[in-house]
């Protein structure tokens, strides 16, 4: 494993680097939406990156990662093409899923990335079933299952909690907590809203993590991988964090303020945090942060230009 | 041959799988230390180990879904409902994420699960604990569906689940449980989406599945003290249907009658007539009849409960009236 990022100029630039080409690349799917290249339900991660970039980082190639349908980042970060993610979004046939799963249902096994699943807390049972098949084939991997802070209410959540602490089943549930389950606040909708806390009735490990630090992110999550790996049971993490645009593209957004967005922009944005962190030390890192972000400024999808031009997977 | 009940061709199969397959699993209530609610499962906790038969908590949508996880995984699970009512609570693992993933990603993710489990009525349990659910499922693309009658079938048709790439409903019937048939030797497997001609005859043809089979049977031999000759085809499989093998046994006979355990409305016999109509109107010499379950819950009463599902008096009726005796 690496040396503790925050002291290695490298690994934050990859961060940096990572981060961004999610930004940018979610901002051209938003933008392609826009020009009806994109159709059906479209939920973008902007807002929320520091998240799946600084777990991802924390665990290895051949572990397992599943999600829900706000999936394209997590897709990204696993190494999936951002062409295979764009034809995908563009109903082609290069897609990864060749064009019959669209937005929210993209997967790569070889990558290690189950989905992109659209049923609210479908893939908690499934990810504890990945974790599962690891245990029994005796391979010391662990499973991260993503879910918002929304499907935290769903009933086989705590199924699989149930199942997995029994079982001592080597996963991480991973709650993206950004505040918002569609249109309704944590508050409106939780009883209790320390949802670290939730897995504690079944003798599950929880913690708090600002979810908008990316270093924060990465190091909460090396050391739960690590225990997980050890055989310690599932863990579970909060991560607080937020989504600057609606809950999918066709989301007004009308249950909070323009000003609330405004604030968390200019606080807390993770890619302006972790910019300010290297390039405030004038160094060679700090240079590399502009190329990135010029590269990434010229081709925003990260190579996904051609996905208009691939065939459709239907015959004519 | 060796006789054995369907209980025991079901424990053999799974047995015989697990020996072949170090990633066949057995998974479910009360699976491994009570030896199955309906002793299903008898002496595989001894044999495989609680790593390969494990007792979950009585939590369907969660172990449904654990079980399509690990499939997807790359195991072979094989999970056991306790009855498919309890299989309600897991519908939308069994729907969303195992029927629907290998079309939806194209190709790339697996699922090769084996869910099973008693369907349909058993013996006076009444309305929510007698349900014959293979319409429900049947209807489901990416579902294979299959529904055993003799222990031939619960044997080869469940090694061959075992086998299948693809999400295998298999739904069993609690009073064949105790039902002894004989069975080849060795390894028997069957193949899914063909169906079996057990009677045969040129008068009528009675097309059912599971249970259905036995009292198609027992029609179909009083219907001969009457001098009709009825053909008796066994489904086995709902999804794929076989349809040729009953278009070519309507070729013969000309008339037919679809028994089922399940309610008529978008059925199982609806479907059969569907299929028939499409492809074989030419040899109906009169309109197809469907004997189902009464349209209502089932009640517990016996005398109501019998009234209610399909009976052989019902079938023989059904049978005249299509043979316009």
């Amino acid at each position: 494993m690496a040396a503790a990022p925050a002291d290695d100029p490298a690994v934050l630039v990859d961060f940096y680097r990572t981060m961004l080409l999610v930004r940018r690349f979610e901002e051209k799917v938003g933008q392609m939406y826009g020009m009806g290249l994109i159709g059906g339900f479209c939920h973008l991660y902007i807002g929320q990156e520091a998240v799946v970039v600084g777990m991802d980082a924390a665990i290895r190639t051949d572990d397992a990662v599943i999600t829900s349908y706000r999936c394209h980042a997590h897709a990204l970060v696993r190494g999936v093409p951002p062409a295979a993610i764009m034809a995908e979004l563009t109903g082609r046939g290069a897609g990864v899923s060749k064009g019959k799963g669209g937005s929210m249902h993209m997967f790569d096994i070889e990558r290690g990335f189950y989905g992109g699943h659209g049923i609210v807390g479908a893939q908690v049972p499934l990810g504890a079933g990945i974790a599962f098949a690891q245990k029994y084939q005796r391979r010391d991997n662990v499973t991260l299952v993503f879910f918002g802070e929304g499907a935290a209410n769903q009933g086989q959540v705590y199924e699989t909690f149930n199942m997995a602490s029994l079982w001592k089943l080597p996963v991480i549930f991973v709650i993206e907590n950004n505040q918002y389950a569609m249109g309704t606040a944590v508050r409106r909708a939780k009883a209790g809203t320390e949802l670290c806390h939730r897995g504690e009735a079944f003798g599950i490990h929880g913690v708090q993590v600002d979810g908008m630090d990316v270093v924060a992110v990465h190091e909460a999550s090396r050391g739960l991988v690590a225990r997980v790996r050890d055989g310690e049971g599932p863990m579970l993490v909060e991560m607080q964090t937020y989504r600057y645009r609606g809950h999918s593209m066709s989301d007004p957004v009308k249950y909070r303020t323009r000003d609330e967005v405004q604030k968390v922009r200019e606080r807390q944005d993770p890619i302006e945090q972790l910019r300010a962190r290297v390039a405030g030390g004038g160094t060679i890192a700090g240079a590399e942060l502009k190329v990135h972000a010029l590269v990434l400024q010229k081709n925003p999808g990260g190579g996904c230009g051609s996905s208009r031009a691939e065939p459709s997977t239907m015959r004519r | 041959m060796v006789e054995m009940t369907v209980r025991q061709a079901l424990r053999d199969a799974m047995a015989e799988e697990m020996r072949r397959d170090e990633r066949v699993f057995l998974i479910g209530e009360e699976v491994a230390e009570y030896q199955g609610a309906y002793k299903v499962s008898q002496g595989l906790l001894e044999e495989f180990g609680a790593g390969r038969v494990i007792d979950t908590p009585i939590t369907e949508h969660g172990f449904a879904g654990l079980a399509i996880g690990a499939a997807m995984a790359g195991l072979r699970p094989i999970n056991e409902f306790m009855t498919f009512n309890f299989a309600m609570q897991a519908m939308d693992q069994i729907i969303n994420s195992a029927a629907k993933t290998l079309y939806m990603s194209g190709g790339e993710v697996r699922c090769p699960v084996v869910l099973r489990g008693p369907n349909g009525a058993a013996a006076r349990v009444a309305a929510q604990h007698s349900q014959d659910f293979a319409s429900w499922f049947g209807h489901v693309p990416g579902l294979k569906v299959v529904t055993p009658w003799s222990a031939t079938d619960a044997k080869g048709l469940l090694k061959a689940a075992v086998r299948d790439p693809n999400p295998t409903i298999f739904l069993e019937n609690e009073i064949l449980y105790g039902v002894s048939f004989d069975v080849s030797d060795g390894d028997v497997v069957l193949e899914i989406g063909k169906a079996a001609i057990e009677r045969p005859g040129r008068d009528v043809t009675i097309v059912g599945y599971s249970i259905t089979v036995s009292r198609a049977l027992e029609a179909a031999s009083m219907l001969a003290e009457e001098g009709v000759e009825a053909e008796v085809i066994n489904l086995r499989t709902i999804r794929p249907l076989d349809v040729p093998t009953i278009i070519a046994s309507l070729a013969r006979t000309n008339r037919l009658v679809v028994v089922e355990e399940g309610w008529s409305f978008a059925g199982i016999g609806a479907e059969v007539i569907a299929a028939v109509c499409d492809r074989g109107f030419d040899h109906l010499d009169a309109p197809p009849a469907r004997v189902s379950a009464a349209d209502v819950p089932l009640p517990y009463a016996a005398n109501l409960e019998a009234a209610a599902l399909p009976q052989a008096d019902r079938i023989v009726r059904a049978v005249r009236d299509v043979c316009y005796v």
